[in-house]
């Protein structure tokens, strides 16, 4: 490994990518007779084939979960935080698997895909896809890897999801299922926001219908705005007050240190529509550069896969019953500040497996970063993921 | 193991479903878990113990006893334990009847406020008792609801609740024939065992 790498990182990583040829029938009844996954794995797979773990990614991941993809990137994989040799998942003990859902971005096949039937990109033509149809196509990727059960799936928000529905339909196909801010399905305020999402893109002149690839022109617009909205609903109010409060921080006057946040950009206001604070030109910057790298029809994809996930609907609308075969052990953990999917929410699903009597174990994190915060390094987070995962690996690697 | 805790296990049957409220580092449940195969749950508040739990493989919950427990199902469980914990909670009496509801049985064990001890300080010194086993001041003591064994048995009989057994235990845990006969004046932990 290079120097260049910190200890405990997993170095540098190649993807590979798998193409499978039996067609996929979709949750909508349509189909997709083949199609390439994306796929990174860390560590190894012990003899047993007992040590292997699935990440699943939330809206805006991919298959990149750890580790670099050369020497001169600046930044590691989404989950480098909580991956790699003696991290919480950690990748002496553990083979770590992570995709590229369907309908991605990132190499799977998606709506920037060539579609073989008609020899141009998919664009809005690429089907529907929901996270059920992601987990079925998970399996045919664990078939292909030779695992015949995961020791853990492990996911955060939208991947998170996918943990849930993995428990329902996959019952002996997993040990541990570890959910980390979920929700068991969306509210009508998280839909609302989805949808100011999907209106910001789909209205952007240089959308064409979804088929601005053919127009050789991209919804840049749209997709920032997008992502701006979303990006507001992952921080809590307390991060954004942290992040754009510093400056204050040094001035004399106690009214002026609790100014919310309101960091200027420039140090005066314009008295104009120019941006002022800073607040502001970080939504910009952070827009700006989801745009250059996200799909703006995988980006409605996510959003829809996010919407129409309900893991009761063949249930009833009843959880406890959705549960009723699953075989593994739960861990959830939800953030304190999160209000995209806060506590209660996912109290929803841990007390939906105490009435199928499922074994679960629930840890309620004080964390002020908000949504955001399952991707961090939250110090009372990494750790239970840490001890939790350290049996799994004693179950696992006997 | 702490000798309550002794008494405790041969009442749980081998296989059973165990709640443990204010369940701690989950020692007991690990050891119920390890010695009598019961499917486990702890829950509590305080994240180093919740961590402990994690650490010892006990299904755990982050979850306030004082706020209520109606997310637990109706007989869902065959014990409710409470050890150690009554004396802390808001509603001693509201939560008895909360764990009567969820399990078959409950087992309730608390500090024993009649010992003659706790008499003898109060009534020499004129102060609340603070000892080794209640190292507490009252302004700081987390031991809100003291009771003694006499007053226990009297909420037992108001609300209609069966006392399938009572040990009354000293501070090395040894129920003698002393014990037995003033239960209420020597004992330092009662230990219950509940049904409706």
């Amino acid at each position: 490994m290079p120097s260049s790498f910190p200890e405990n990182s997993v170095g540098l990583v190649t993807p590979q990518c798998l193409h499978f040829d039996e067609p996929l029938v979709l949750r909508s009844g349509k189909r997709i007779a083949s199609y390439d996954l994306m796929v990174e794995t860390y560590g190894t797979l012990n003899a047993a084939r007992s040590n292997a773990i699935l990440v699943c990614h939330a809206l805006s991941g991919d298959h990149h979960a750890a580790g670099y993809h050369k020497e001169s990137d600046s930044k590691p994989g989404w989950w480098d935080n909580c991956i790699g040799p003696g991290k919480p998942i950690d990748t002496r003990k553990f083979f770590v698997v992570c995709l590229n859902n369907l309908g991605g971005c990132a190499g799977s096949t998606g709506p920037t895909s060539l579609n073989p039937e008609t020899g141009t990109f998919y664009g809005p033509d690429f089907p529907v896809v929901t996270v059920r149809d992601w987990v079925n196509s998970q399996a045919r990727l664990m078939d292909r890897l030779g695992i015949v059960q995961w020791a853990a799936v492990i996911g955060g928000s939208l991947g998170g999801m996918q943990v849930m529905r993995w428990s329902i339909s996959y019952p002996e196909r997993l040990r541990h299922a570890i959910m980390i801010a979920v929700a068991p399905k969306l509210s009508a305020q998280n839909i609302a926001f989805n949808e100011v999402a999907r209106q910001s893109i789909t209205a952007d002149p240089h959308f064409h219908d979804g088929r601005y690839l053919e127009h050789g022109t991209y919804p840049k617009k749209g997709v920032m705005l997008a992502r701006m909205v979303g990006h507001i609903t992952y921080l809590s109010d307390s991060a954004m007050r942290e992040k754009f409060g510093k400056a204050s921080e040094e001035l004399p006057s106690e009214a002026i240190k609790s100014n919310f946040g309101r960091d200027l950009r420039s140090g005066k206001l314009s008295f104009g529509l120019d941006v002022d604070f800073q607040v502001e030109s970080y939504l910009h910057y952070q827009g700006e550069r989801f745009s250059e790298r996200f799909d703006a029809n995988t980006y409605l994809l996510m959003t829809k896969a996010l919407d129409y996930f309900d893991p009761t609907v063949d249930y009833d609308g009843d959880l406890a019953k959705a549960f009723e075969h699953s075989q593994c052990r739960f861990l959830l953990m939800s953030f304190s500040s999160d209000w995209r999917f806060p506590p209660e929410r996912t109290r929803e699903i841990v007390n939906a497996l105490l009435k199928a009597r499922k074994p679960v174990s629930y840890l309620e994190i004080d964390a002020d970063q908000g949504h955001d915060a399952f991707l961090l390094p939250v110090p009372r987070y990494m750790q239970a993921l840490s001890t939790y995962l350290a049996r799994v690996s004693d179950e696992v690697n006997r | 193991m702490r000798a309550d805790l002794d008494i405790i296990q041969h009442w749980i049957e081998p296989g059973s479903r165990v709640l443990d409220l204010g369940c701690g580092d989950g020692s007991l449940l690990e050891y119920l878990k390890r010695e009598k195969g019961v499917s486990e749950l702890g829950l509590e508040i305080d994240e180093r113990k919740i961590h402990a739990c994690l650490e010892k493989g006990v299904n755990v919950i982050q979850q306030d006893l004082d706020k209520n427990l109606a997310n637990f199902c109706d007989k869902s469980f065959d014990t409710v334990l409470l050890t150690q914990t009554l004396q802390a909670v808001s509603y001693p009496d509201v939560l008895i009847e909360e764990m009567l509801r969820i399990g078959h049985k409950v087992i309730v064990t608390f500090p024993n406020f009649g010992n003659w001890r706790s008499r003898v300080y109060l009534s020499l010194k004129g102060r609340m008792p603070v000892s080794n086993f209640m190292p507490y001041q009252w302004y700081d003591t987390p031991n809100i609801h003291f009771c003694t064994v006499k007053d226990f048995d009297a909420l037992c009989r108001e609300r209609q609740i069966r006392v399938m057994a009572r040990t009354v235990v000293d501070h090395k845990h040894q129920g003698s024939w002393m014990i037995r006969q003033w239960p209420n004046l020597l004992g330092e932990t009662a230990i219950y065992h509940l049904s409706r």
